[in-house]
């Protein structure tokens, strides 16, 4: 009697608490019907008459329509930029500083229209973008506006100069705030710059032009063409251009290499990843739970420091992937604009393709799939939470990055053999490392072949903290002292 | 003892904090709030209660909203053991039961002996539950089999009453603690586990509490025996309350969300959350003037 | 007809009178606030209740305050500007004492990556330096430059994460009482900084004794008050600045800051 009085109180409490909808508004936020491009400080028409359309992938309605912008654009934009040069590298710097703080100000006031046109743009959840994304892009600005005017003190001895025109190329996971990393470090330096935002991501891009605006920045300092991967080429091509600044694929990194060999530009690439997550027997284990949960599924796995490859070591590997498997059935999957959502849509059908390509591959190789109960909304693109166990290192969902929300578990036996399976990957962006051991945190990360490694912790970004790849995961520091140099010539 | 495995500070305040933005709306907040209410420990902890206050105290507790049949009666009133006797004289069948605190309250510093005694005269004049304490002197010390006796010594004590422990977690100093006294009061028999005793500051906070769930968690796992939680002291706002709310939810599950397994030890928490239920209803903020104080 | 302003001492984030009841007569018109040793011991005794929280704010978050700081001020330009005695050089003042708000607010999140480091020690262990707050800094306030010169100190010991009692200079108090104004509209913490006004014959002796003072400031005195301000801090060995009046540097917040340096074996 007692028993199924308690059931069915635990079946109410399913059905009635499972969380009403809690959808955070979007009345305060103004998309325009379509863009131009923003050049010379203006919005101007452009000479290409191509133009894409941006959609929310969570619901696959059209939000806007932007344009492809062709080399007659390109050309404009980098000579505005340009010339913008000749007087934003002459200006006091104490008055750059005053613009770029005006602009993190601003992306503080106005961070909640900012953080919901980035959800209905991306797919990302709002709690994501209103948290993460929106509020670590005007903390950058405000860092880099601080070294403006102290470049004397950045490097010693030296006296750092711009460089020039910055062409910089950005991915659609983190839109605004790769936008923020690329922008606020060429701009302190004293350079100008031309932006190109992914193409199914132009949004957050154009509000960002809006407040260049609104800050009364200079003219030219800041320009923005939209486009796909061939206005992105140009970019990168333009003999006007010095300096280039690539975030996205690997694949797409080398062929950028490829092509500036000789040209004398200077180039910074963040790139791929295969992160390990490596969990040891005396972890706590709620902890290190929450900190693959977050590794993988934060962003729904589109993120290059993912820690896509689980490490863990085989002595607790049963308990930790049952605590695994019962945590991921309480990730909420869904509307992007619910502030409960936890996973929210995949970026594109082309992405949700490739995700789906990767996994049928694992399942063909052997390993075993696990997906908890999920019910995937009927429009848009979307993929549920996903793990695979019986992986092996050689199965390609352990060496390709698959930028989605899929993990691969391996086990090891000893630190030494987490080392070499971790650094056993053409990669190098990340890692991370759970332990209750100080000595051990500090010798895995002494071995760890990458440019970030968190010890029982993951997905951590400040402006103050360098972030960049070893290997094929790019060169270049992004955040910190480190991120100034790629946009001074140390004289 | 010194197995058990340890608490991050940094991944638990986070967790808790992520877990606090939940926003519970509509259908969802009003089940919430009559869960609250439904799972209540309505209590008074002075040294001035009369049985006058407790009097009033029960008429709140079993019609917490004179005229509004739909609000339901608290879980138990919670009171000192001199005052069970006037409890049960008035709760008579209403269902609302009584848990006395006892083995010397707050402060735990007496001798066994007193604590067992007074379990038993507080379950002889009627208490349905026993919230005790835990003896911190030993447990700081490291006398873990101090602790561990003195629990099964007040369980059996308490005969056919159940037991809840109080860790009194502000005193316990970090999270490895307030695991490792979780572990030790399941393990010696407690039927809940219950943050503090509201007499001293911190009282029940969520990192704490997810802390505390997590252990029950890994116990029931280890050992299939459910076991119940109780925050208490500080939670004086709807909000809070729904915070704990999804906290259980989301760590121990649907299965958790019952008054047999969870209780809000608590006080001024009542009249708020009758006035967000007010508000939910007719869609204004409330005043205080509308809500009986007793 | 104007409704005067009373100026009062800014202690614990609240506008007081001296508990003296006491005030003195400046530029012949206006009455200050003579403030008493009881005035800056509450005022230090704030600063003190005020430092853990304040030193463990991030870095960002005390930049941000340091930059409202800078908004605060620009908006009261002209109030500043009419307390200078008005005319060009106060304007230029009151510009520098903005910028340099504004300056050192960049700081906060740069000076451990400038002034602190990693060692590469012969053995196997991972050892940093950081930079901590020493405590609570008394600042004697310039005469020269009232204003300027007051930010010009106020502002990097700030900035690392000390809490601070500025004595406003004896004969031109007005400007650091009213910068008061301005710092208790940005956000501070109440007692994270406190103005004091009144005679340095009566005040500086007590601070520069105060055994819960970790380091004093002696830009405004003259070379005979420094020697008594030295004598008196080596009793509880007081760090005592002496930087050039128009220092701007990290090495001077720095001046401000402890080294901490940490050992740990890096092994399996």
């Amino acid at each position: 009697m007692a028993i199924t009085k308690h059931r069915r109180a635990a079946e109410l409490a399913k059905q009635v608490f499972d969380y009403a909808p809690a959808p955070e508004s979007i009345d305060h936020v103004k998309i325009e019907p379509r863009y131009n491009l923003f050049i010379g400080g203006k919005w101007v028409t452009a000479h290409s008459k191509k133009r894409f359309a941006t959609i929310n992938p969570a619901t696959e309605e059209r939000l806007s329509e932007v344009v492809e912008a062709d080399e007659v654009d390109v050309d404009r934009a980098v000579r505005a930029a340009d010339r913008a040069f000749d007087s934003w590298s002459r200006l006091a710097p104490a008055r750059r500083a005053r613009y770029l703080f005006r602009i993190s100000r601003i992306l503080q006031e106005r961070a909640r229209e900012l953080a919901v046109v980035e959800t209905m743009d991306g797919g990302k959840p709002i709690k994501e973008s209103r948290d993460v994304d929106i509020p670590l892009a005007a903390a950058h600005f405000f860092y880099y506006a601080g070294w403006a005017d102290k470049l004397e003190w950045a490097f010693p001895n030296r006296k750092p100069r711009p460089l020039g025109v910055a062409g910089q190329v950005i991915p659609w996971n983190f839109p605004l705030l790769m936008l923020a990393w690329k922008i606020a470090p060429a701009l302190a330096a004293g350079n100008t710059v031309v932006l190109k935002p992914a193409e199914t991501t132009p949004l957050s891009a154009m509000l960002f032009a809006d407040i260049c605006q609104q800050a009364e920045l200079p003219p030219g300092v800041v320009n923005i063409v939209t486009g796909a991967g061939k206005t992105g080429s140009l970019v990168v091509q333009h003999p006007g251009v010095k300096k280039v600044a690539f975030t996205g694929s690997t694949e797409v990194g080398k062929l950028i290499q490829r092509s500036l060999a000789g040209t004398g530009k200077r180039l910074t690439l963040e790139l791929g990843g295969k992160a390990a997550n490596i969990v040891f027997e005396d972890a706590p284990l709620d902890a290190a739970i929450e900190g693959i949960v977050n590794g993988i599924y934060f962003n729904q796995g589109h993120v290059c420091c993912a820690g896509s490859r689980l490490l863990v070591q085989e002595s607790i590997a049963e308990p930790l992937l049952e605590k695994l498997k019962l945590r991921l059935g309480t990730l909420r999957l869904g509307d992007p604009l619910d502030k409960n959502t936890d996973i929210g849509a995949i970026n594109s059908k082309a992405q949700l393709d490739k995700i789906t390509g990767m996994v049928e591959s694992g399942v063909e190789e052997g390993a075993e799939l696990f997906q908890p109960e999920c019910r995937l909304p009927e429009r848009g693109f979307w993929f549920p939470p996903t793990l695979f166990t019986n992986v092996s290192q050689s199965y390609r969902i352990a060496r390709e990055e698959i930028f989605g929300p899929v993990l691969s578990v391996l086990t090891f036996r000893t630190p030494a053999e987490a080392v070499e399976k971790a650094n056993n990957t053409p990669y190098g962006l990340s890692a991370g490392v759970w332990t209750d051991k100080g000595s051990r945190i500090l010798w895995m990360a002494e071995r760890m072949r990458a440019g970030v490694v968190w010890a029982n912790t993951f997905n951590r970004f400040d402006p103050t903290s360098p972030f960049g790849g070893y290997k094929e995961s790019g060169f270049g520091r992004e955040g910190g002292l480190h991120g100034l140099l790629p946009y001074v010539e140390l004289n | 003892m010194r197995g058990v495995r340890s608490v991050d500070q940094v991944g638990a305040e986070e967790r808790a904090a992520s877990l606090a933005k939940r926003s519970i709306k509509k259908s969802s907040k009003l089940w919430a709030l009559d869960l609250a209410i439904r799972c209540m420990d309505l209590t008074t902890l002075e040294g001035n209660d009369t049985p006058g206050k407790v009097a009033a105290l029960c008429a709140k507790g079993i019609r917490p909203k004179p005229g509004d049949a739909t609000i339901p009666s608290v879980a138990a009133i919670c009171v000192y053991p001199a005052r069970v006797a006037d409890a049960r004289a008035h709760l008579g069948t209403s269902g609302v039961r009584i848990a006395s605190v006892a083995t010397a309250f707050p402060s735990g510093q007496s001798f066994l002996s007193i604590k067992v005694s007074e379990t038993l005269e507080a379950v002889e004049a009627g208490a349905d539950e026993i919230d005790m304490v835990i003896d911190r002197a030993a447990f700081l010390s490291g006398d873990y089999q101090t602790v561990f006796d003195e629990i099964v010594a007040v369980k059996e004590a308490c005969g056919d009453a159940h037991l809840k422990v109080i860790l009194e977690t502000g005193e316990l100093g970090t999270y490895d603690s307030v695991r490792r006294a979780s572990i030790l009061a399941m393990a010696a028999g407690a039927d809940f586990i219950k943050t503090s005793t509201g007499k001293i500051q911190p009282a029940a906070t969520l990192p704490v509490s997810l802390v505390m769930m997590e252990a029950i968690r890994d116990f029931v796992r280890e050992t299939g025996r459910p076991v119940g939680f109780k925050p208490a002291g500080g939670i004086r706002t709807s909000k809070q309350a729904i915070a704990y709310l999804v906290l259980l939810y989301e760590t121990l599950g649907p299965d958790w969300m019952t008054p047999e397994r969870f209780r809000l030890g608590a006080s001024t928490l009542l009249n708020d959350v009758l006035m967000q239920i007010e508000k939910e209803r007719t869609g204004a903020y409330q005043s205080g003037d509308y809500f009986t104080v007793d | 007809m104007d409704v005067r302003k009373t100026y009062k001492l800014f202690v614990g984030g609240e506008f007081v009178r001296s508990e003296s009841g006491r005030a003195y007569r400046v530029d012949g018109a206006v009455n200050v606030p003579r403030g008493s040793r009881k005035d800056l011991r509450d005022a230090i005794k704030a600063a003190r209740g005020a430092f853990p929280g304040w030193a463990g704010r991030t870095a960002m978050n005390r930049g941000q305050i340091l930059y409202r700081a800078a908004e605060m001020l620009d908006g009261r330009r002209s109030q500043f500007v009419e307390v200078l005695g008005g005319g060009r050089a106060a304007a230029r003042e009151v510009e520098q004492a903005v910028d340099t708000f504004v300056w050192y607010a960049g700081w906060t999140d740069k000076l451990a990556q400038v002034t602190g480091n990693t060692n590469p020690v012969a053995g196997p262990y991972f050892n940093f330096t950081i930079p901590e707050p020493t405590g609570v800094v008394g600042i004697v306030s310039p005469a020269e430059s009232p204003l300027a010169g007051l930010v010009r100190r106020v502002a990097p010991a700030l900035c690392g994460g000390n809490t601070v009692v500025v004595l406003a200079p004896e004969a031109a108090p007005l400007p650091a009482l009213t910068l008061a104004e301005v710092l208790a509209t940005s956000d501070f913490p109440a007692g994270v900084i406190n103005v004091i006004a009144g005679y340095h014959r009566e005040l500086l002796s007590w601070l520069g004794a105060h055994m819960d003072v970790n380091a004093v400031d002696v830009c405004g005195c003259t070379a005979e008050e420094i020697a008594a301000v030295e004598k008196a801090a080596a009793e509880n060995v007081k760090r005592v600045i002496k930087a050039p009046a128009g220092e701007m540097s990290p090495q001077l917040i720095a001046s401000f800051m402890e080294m901490k340096t940490v050992w740990h074996p890096i092994g399996v």
